[in-house]
């Protein structure tokens, strides 16, 4: 039986890592749930966003989180132009993954291209100052995620559930006919909240690049853990995905800590089958 | 003549293939038609299920490794022969299927993204069960050691031969499902699901039958790539490139057809091979991944459906001439308000067809339906009324199969059929309509009734099936359209769709919910003309509806519904005039 610190720090990573699933499903989640969208090029543009960041860091020394500032408009603006593109055709969730897929096939070789295969680790000040918090040692980085992750959750729930706008976009995922019918110009809609889903990716691309080493080919192993994380709460939600991501995340590190790391993907995926299994059936 | 220069065709194209490595085909040729067979091979075995009824799996990867480690236990760890190492395989994937599917397939809301997601965790699974036991335990497996019997002129045709000859068996089955009544089934269910039971199609049994069969040919294929690359490792196998490939090639040839994968298989091998093969890897996979993207956008229904579009907009067009539609000529006679002399008097001594009994249905705490009896007698027309929500959808929806009852008991028949799946009832000879038409999109008019008519109780042969649509279409006036798609009729036609798929299945009951609603006052009246016939053929119809002078013309009977329960039953003249069912219809004080 592992020591009492252990479990506390296994918890703790849990949690953290948890919080960054949770962000990268919080935009997977909204596009599913709202734009009707399965879109696989949010693993891109996350990956994109962590190259970036880990070059302006590299070469020009631009701290992480001031890239947000950059990075943030510059993939939302790219989200709109893919949505204003997929848009001008009708294109079922299933197309969209395959259409999404093809896309993040090209990004994958675009990065191997240009950052070449190896594993690349942005040094950076948040991860070397740690704290400690009680017998847990906590880096910034993973404080930085979490509460990154936190806020954009927060903020999307306002949005949604308070705003005039997040009401229409949620009137127009549940019939965007209806919805038009009222006066609410969907298209439009479609296309800021497309912008708003590559921005969170961007956000998600910082804290992949602040707390992990990066290669293009990690872009692929991220996605089944993610749609775990996503399909554990309700598509279109700003906080299931969250605890969704926490409660993985959780799993999977308490897995690593008590029988063995290479044990934590089968518990986490049986998670996911059972939920999907067990879901009550309402006739 | 056609057909045969088509079947000549592919002969000549088999005898090349299997003689080339013997009139001199290099080598790295024969290993570049290798890869072309693995994926149409898997391409087209992951159709079997997921192109034709629309259950996208994304673990077929899994099925792949099953084989992969299937052979690299058999044969290189317990000294197997390798043939029957790789059928052991492919029998071991189909057994994961089937364990996977009777979970999955059983709960009822598992559907499309639901079933994609848990095939791909299935892959995860696995492979994290691989590493952490002695079937692998981290560093590969090698099999080397494992002899590989010869066969054609050099040890390289071995992989040739074993490849071609399950891409060809591969095909040869998924042909064959696609053109027997399996595949209409499957199609129909990628379709709709629901409407695909009640018309006769054994749901559950057919996505059982399609997944073991696309698992066997993944296992076998991957039992045998394991030889091919001699070193099976958990990375290389179980990762996420098998199942998107198979997905790619599948969607950029056409899924809905057998055809289709193959095309997109060799395609895209082609276009990676001309690529991977110089030095501009990279910039090939950027240009195949928007290549991909866009084809996607362009053709949605591959290479094969977008030809199979443009064949069928051709043939409408030559035919538009004769397919005119004909001015609708209403019938000069009025509806008649007499009915035949079928009193109540004599129900006594009439055979009973259907019988219910205390049927009760509750949806999580509120009754839907309660205490419910009627009973229907061969030959009658029993009209079935209720204000709207007063349970009459959901007594047709538990009477057919479609919900399980709460309570009560369904004789149909004279046999006890509550609690029995859509389809068996079905095929018992009860048939019912939908309100909106619930046809099925992708299949012709005349599919759609052919599929009603091979799945109704019958057993008809496929002859006699088309036979029984053709007689059915003719009765409805949809012989001129037998192929068009159900879109490209107007509503009047696909009501009448709905009744031609009831009534080719030859039902001795016929459930009639709304078919009167959103037609003209003419159509309406052929619609009653043609309820007679109907009935004068000897089925017995319950007629769900809200047009009251049809109902008063054709019932023989009423029975009313009010809140779940009868509040009336007896002669329409009688029934009409009774306190509780003008308040049950106008509300209390009225009268």
């Amino acid at each position: 039986m592992p020591s009492a610190g252990l479990l506390f720090q296994a918890l703790a990573s849990g949690v953290f890592l948890g919080s960054l699933y949770g962000l990268i499903g919080l935009g997977i989640g909204l596009g599913w749930g709202l734009l009707r969208q399965i879109n696989l090029a949010h693993f891109a543009w996350v990956f994109l966003s962590a190259y970036i960041t880990y070059e302006l860091k590299t070469r020009l020394g631009v701290d992480p989180l001031l890239s947000l500032l950059l990075l943030v408009p510059v993939f939302a603006a790219l989200g709109m132009a893919v949505q204003s593109l997929l848009m001008r055709f009708a294109i079922t969730p299933f197309n969209s993954l395959l259409v999404t897929f093809g896309m993040t096939v090209s990004v994958e070789a675009l990065l191997q291209w240009i950052w070449s295969a190896d594993y690349r680790r942005m040094a950076s000040l948040y991860e070397e100052h740690k704290f400690r918090l009680g017998s847990v040692v906590v880096t910034y980085s993973e404080t930085i995620t979490f509460c990154l992750s936190l806020l954009l959750a927060g903020l999307v729930w306002w949005l949604l559930k308070k705003t005039d706008v997040g009401k229409s976009v949620r009137a127009c995922a549940e019939d965007p006919e209806i919805a038009t019918a009222f006066g609410i110009n969907a298209k439009r809609l479609s296309i800021w909240l497309a912008g708003l889903c590559a921005g969170l990716a961007a956000c998600a691309g910082v804290c992949v690049a602040l707390m992990f080493t990066l290669a293009p080919s990690q872009i692929f192993t991220w996605v089944g853990v993610i749609f775990a994380a996503v399909m554990i709460g309700r598509l279109g939600s700003a906080l299931t995905p969250l605890i969704g991501g926490l409660v993985i995340g959780i799993i999977e590190s308490m897995t690593m800590a008590l029988i063995a790391p290479t044990w934590a993907p089968l518990v986490a995926f049986m998670v996911l089958i059972l939920i999907l299994l067990l879901r009550r059936s309402d006739e | 003549m056609n057909k045969m220069l088509r079947n000549m065709a592919v002969l000549l194209l088999l005898v090349l293939l299997f003689a080339a490595p013997y009139i001199g085909l290099p080598v790295h040729l024969q290993s570049l038609m290798y890869v072309i067979f693995f994926w149409v091979t898997l391409a087209t075995s992951w159709n079997i299920l997921s192109g034709y009824s629309g259950y996208f799996s994304f673990g077929h990867g899994a099925f792949f490794g099953v084989g992969m480690y299937g052979m690299a236990t058999l044969a290189a760890k317990a000294d197997w022969h390798v043939v029957p190492a790789a059928l052991g395989s492919g029998v071991l994937a189909a057994l994961l299927a089937l364990a996977i599917g009777w979970l999955v397939f059983n709960a009822r809301k598992i559907r499309g993204e639901s079933f994609a997601l848990i095939t791909l965790a299935v892959g995860f699974v696995l492979a994290t069960v691989v590493v952490n036991t002695p079937i692998d335990g981290g560093p590969g497996v090698y099999l080397m050691s494992v002899a590989i019997p010869q066969w054609g002129p050099k040890p390289a045709s071995t992989f040739y031969y074993a490849s071609l000859v399950l891409a060809c068996i591969c095909i040869g089955v998924a042909w064959w499902i696609f053109k027997a009544k399996a595949g209409l089934g499957l199609l129909a269910i990628h379709d709709d699901e629901d409407s695909a039971e009640v018309n006769g199609v054994p749901t559950f049994r057919l996505k059982m039958a399609a997944f073991a069969i696309s698992s066997f040919f993944a296992g076998v294929m991957g039992a045998v790539h394991a030889l091919y690359v001699s070193y099976v490792t958990v990375g290389e196998t179980f990762n996420i490139t098998v199942p998107l490939t198979v997905v790619l090639m599948s969607i950029l040839g056409g899924s809905r057809h057998w055809l289709g994968p193959m095309l997109g298989a060799v395609l895209i091998t082609l276009l990676l091979n001309a690529f991977t093969a110089g030095d501009s890897a990279l910039v090939g996979k950027i240009i195949i991944g928007l290549v991909l993207a866009g084809a996607v956008l362009v053709m949605p229904r591959g290479i094969v459906g977008t030809w199979q579009l443009r064949m069928h907009k051709r043939l409408i067009q030559k035919n538009a001439q004769d397919l005119q539609d004909e001015p609708f000529h209403a019938s000069e006679e009025l509806m008649s308000l007499e009915r035949p002399s079928l009193t109540p008097s004599s129900n006594s001594t009439r055979e009973k067809v259907l019988e219910v009994r205390g049927l009760s249905k509750n949806f999580s705490g509120i009754r839907a339906l309660h205490q419910v009896d009627l009973d229907l007698y061969k030959g009658e027309i029993l009209g079935l009324l209720g204000p709207n929500g007063s349970g009459k959808s959901t007594f047709i929806n538990v009477v057919t199969g479609h919900y399980l009852p709460t309570e009560g008991t369904v004789v149909l028949a004279g046999q006890s059929c509550e609690g029995w799946p859509a389809h068996r009832i079905r095929r018992q000879g009860l048939s019912r309509t939908y309100q909106i038409p619930r046809p099925f999109h992708g299949l012709t008019v005349l599919q759609n009734v052919t599929l009603a008519a091979q799945y109704g109780g019958a057993n008809l042969t496929d002859e006699e099936a088309l036979e029984e649509a053709l007689k059915w279409m003719r009765f409805t006036g949809l012989d001129k359209k037998g192929d068009f798609y159900p879109e490209e009729i107007n509503l009047h036609q696909r009501k009448f769709l709905e009744l031609a798929r009831a009534l080719a299945a030859r039902p001795q009951v016929l459930l009639l919910d709304e078919v009167l609603s959103g037609l003209t006052p003419a159509e309406i009246n052929a619609a009653v003309q043609t309820i007679r016939r109907i009935r004068d053929q000897g089925t017995s119809i319950v007629f769900v509806e809200h047009v009251m002078s049809a109902v008063l013309a054709l019932s023989d009977r009423l029975v009313v519904l009010n809140q779940g329960e009868v509040i009336a039953e007896g002669l329409p003249e009688d029934v009409m005039a009774r306190q509780e069912v003008v308040s049950a219809y106008l509300g209390d004080g009225v009268v």
